[in-house]
């Protein structure tokens, strides 16, 4: 790719979901939404190149546009009048209730949960179908297709483009929560592409997210979710050393979390805890909160650690919550027994890196360094993040 | 919009069962279609008579065959032609619809001449 291009993917992956969510807001049609931003974005391709990537590039894309919307007016009739719409508008680019619509959109009960989270992510934070493919372990025709399919059940099928009523909000919260998780967690460690994180990816998750928790103040959830972000980003200076490598929880210098943010989170979570309605989001930042008031990594208290993992389970019984309770336990019981509990998972889990990265831990642990090694070889082939791949790497050497 | 609403039944349909209960169930649908169509959502619909009647053709061959097209334990019973501005509007209305196991709602292509 030539530097042009890679500019116009950054800023396409950054400020797609605005403008089609803003497109979407002013005509309800996701397909005319996207193909008009594909158009300002082949046309950015031909003219950046030529005349350097333009100060505001989300506003020169949404100005093409609106361009093209009027050259598409004289060209349907059909179309006319949501095109005039969006060619008229003068608005500048209010993207956040814009995306609050649209994620709530995407994630309507009427579609499936993974075309739910695989449209939220196209629309709204602008992931590549390859990008929505690896997050979920997935192939990336298929994610195209459920991009596509869910699309056209939108217009097909009427489903409107509005933050639900009261009466159903709170039973369309989980797929939203689930969306903004996935969304936080692609952020916070990017599954591919030059940088191993994209701060502007989980600031966005994380800004949605406090959204919802002024929407619905009574919902414990949203505040889970919101704790466990803010927990994860304290850290965040303390996760990358000077070379943008990774640096593992254990050899993390505490010193450089954010104090201030882990007590807002602690925060969240006793707002969350009074409402006594316990959720995997409340479960999850209570693990994380264990680590960030842990004054070290030999201080842990991994008992507590693996009981959370144990309630966890009752709400998400999932191969990856599995997977993280057989880590907790490993360093309550030793490695042995929780490597029997990884061979139960490798079917389900046998393309995700972090499982074979585990293991290779465990087997290094009990000394069994060859099958170590091994382990770690799959876990590399499986991840294209700059950072995993060099620790991988690193571990691999020594 | 225009939806299609399927409702499905179970055997022999709507009546099935003990003869009070099924009068208590019509006289449910009975209120269920009347606020309906009073509200204008529902402009049209009937009840269909058990899938057991049904005569299936095929034109490409001509053969004429005893029973639905697909032979299954739930059959469409009945179905309502509704108008509404979206899907959240049809989904509460079959919500709350009191006969049969299952609704499915279709949005109807609408195309003069079709």
């Amino acid at each position: 790719m030539t530097d042009a291009e890679v500019a116009v993917s950054r800023v396409f992956r950054e400020e797609a979901g605005r403008l089609i969510g803003s497109l979407v807001g002013r005509v309800g049609d996701f397909d005319l939404a996207e193909e008009l931003v594909q158009d300002a974005i082949v046309e950015a391709l031909e003219h950046w190149p030529v005349t350097g990537v333009p100060a505001n590039p989300g506003g020169w894309l949404l100005l093409t546009a609106r361009r093209k919307a009027l050259d598409r007016v004289r060209r349907s009739a059909r179309l006319a009048e949501k095109l005039r719409l969006i060619a008229a508008s003068e608005a500048p680019l209010e993207e956040s209730d814009d995306r609050l619509r649209l994620i709530f959109t995407c994630c309507h009960p009427a579609l499936a949960r993974e075309a739910q989270v695989a449209l939220t992510l196209r629309a709204v934070a602008g992931l590549t179908t390859a990008e929505i493919a690896h997050a979920f372990l997935a192939q990336e025709s298929a994610v195209a297709q459920r991009i596509v399919r869910a699309k056209r059940k939108i217009v097909s099928a009427g489903v409107a483009y509005r933050v639900p009523a009261p009466a159903e909000l709170a039973e369309r919260l989980d797929e939203v929560l689930a969306v903004l998780y996935l969304m936080f967690n692609e952020g916070y460690l990017a599954s591919s592409g030059p940088a191993p994180t994209r701060p502007r990816l989980a600031e966005d998750a994380e800004w949605l997210c406090g959204l919802l928790v002024n929407q619905m103040p009574r919902e414990p959830e949203p505040l889970g979710l919101l704790a466990l972000t803010r927990l994860n980003r304290a850290r965040a200076r303390a996760r990358l050393d000077a070379q943008g490598g990774l640096v593992l929880l254990q050899d993390q210098d505490r010193s450089l979390w954010d104090g201030a943010m882990i007590a807002e989170a602690g925060a969240l979570i006793e707002r969350a805890a009074l409402m006594r309605r316990p959720g995997p989001y409340q479960l999850e930042a209570a693990i994380a909160a264990v680590h960030a008031e842990s004054p070290s990594w030999a201080a842990t208290d991994w008992c507590e650690i693996a009981g959370l993992y144990g309630l966890l389970l009752r709400h998400r019984d999932t191969a990856v919550v599995r997977l993280n309770l057989a880590i907790a336990l490993s360093h309550v019981e030793g490695p042995e027994r929780s490597l029997g509990l990884l061979d139960e998972l490798s079917d389900a889990l046998d393309g995700y890196h972090l499982f074979h990265a585990t293991r290779g831990d465990l087997l290094h642990r009990l000394g069994r360094q060859e099958e170590a090694r091994s382990a770690h070889r799959r876990a590399l082939e499986l991840t294209a993040n700059p950072a995993e791949r060099s620790l991988l790497v690193r571990k691999l050497v020594f | 919009m225009k939806y299609m609403l399927m409702f499905t039944s179970d055997g022999d349909g709507m009546d099935s069962g003990p003869p009070e209960a099924v009068q208590a169930m019509y006289a449910k649908v009975g209120e269920w279609w009347s606020t309906h169509s009073a509200s204008g959502a529902l402009l049209d619909g009937h009840q269909l008579q058990p899938a057991s009647t049904a005569t299936t053709v095929d034109p490409r061959t001509g053969v004429v065959t005893d029973g639905p097209f697909l032979e299954s334990k739930e059959s469409i019973g009945g179905y309502g032609i509704v108008e509404a501005p979206d899907l959240d509007t049809v989904i509460a209305m079959a919500r709350t619809w009191p006969a049969s196991a299952h609704v499915e709602i279709r949005p109807i292509v609408e195309q003069p001449g079709m």
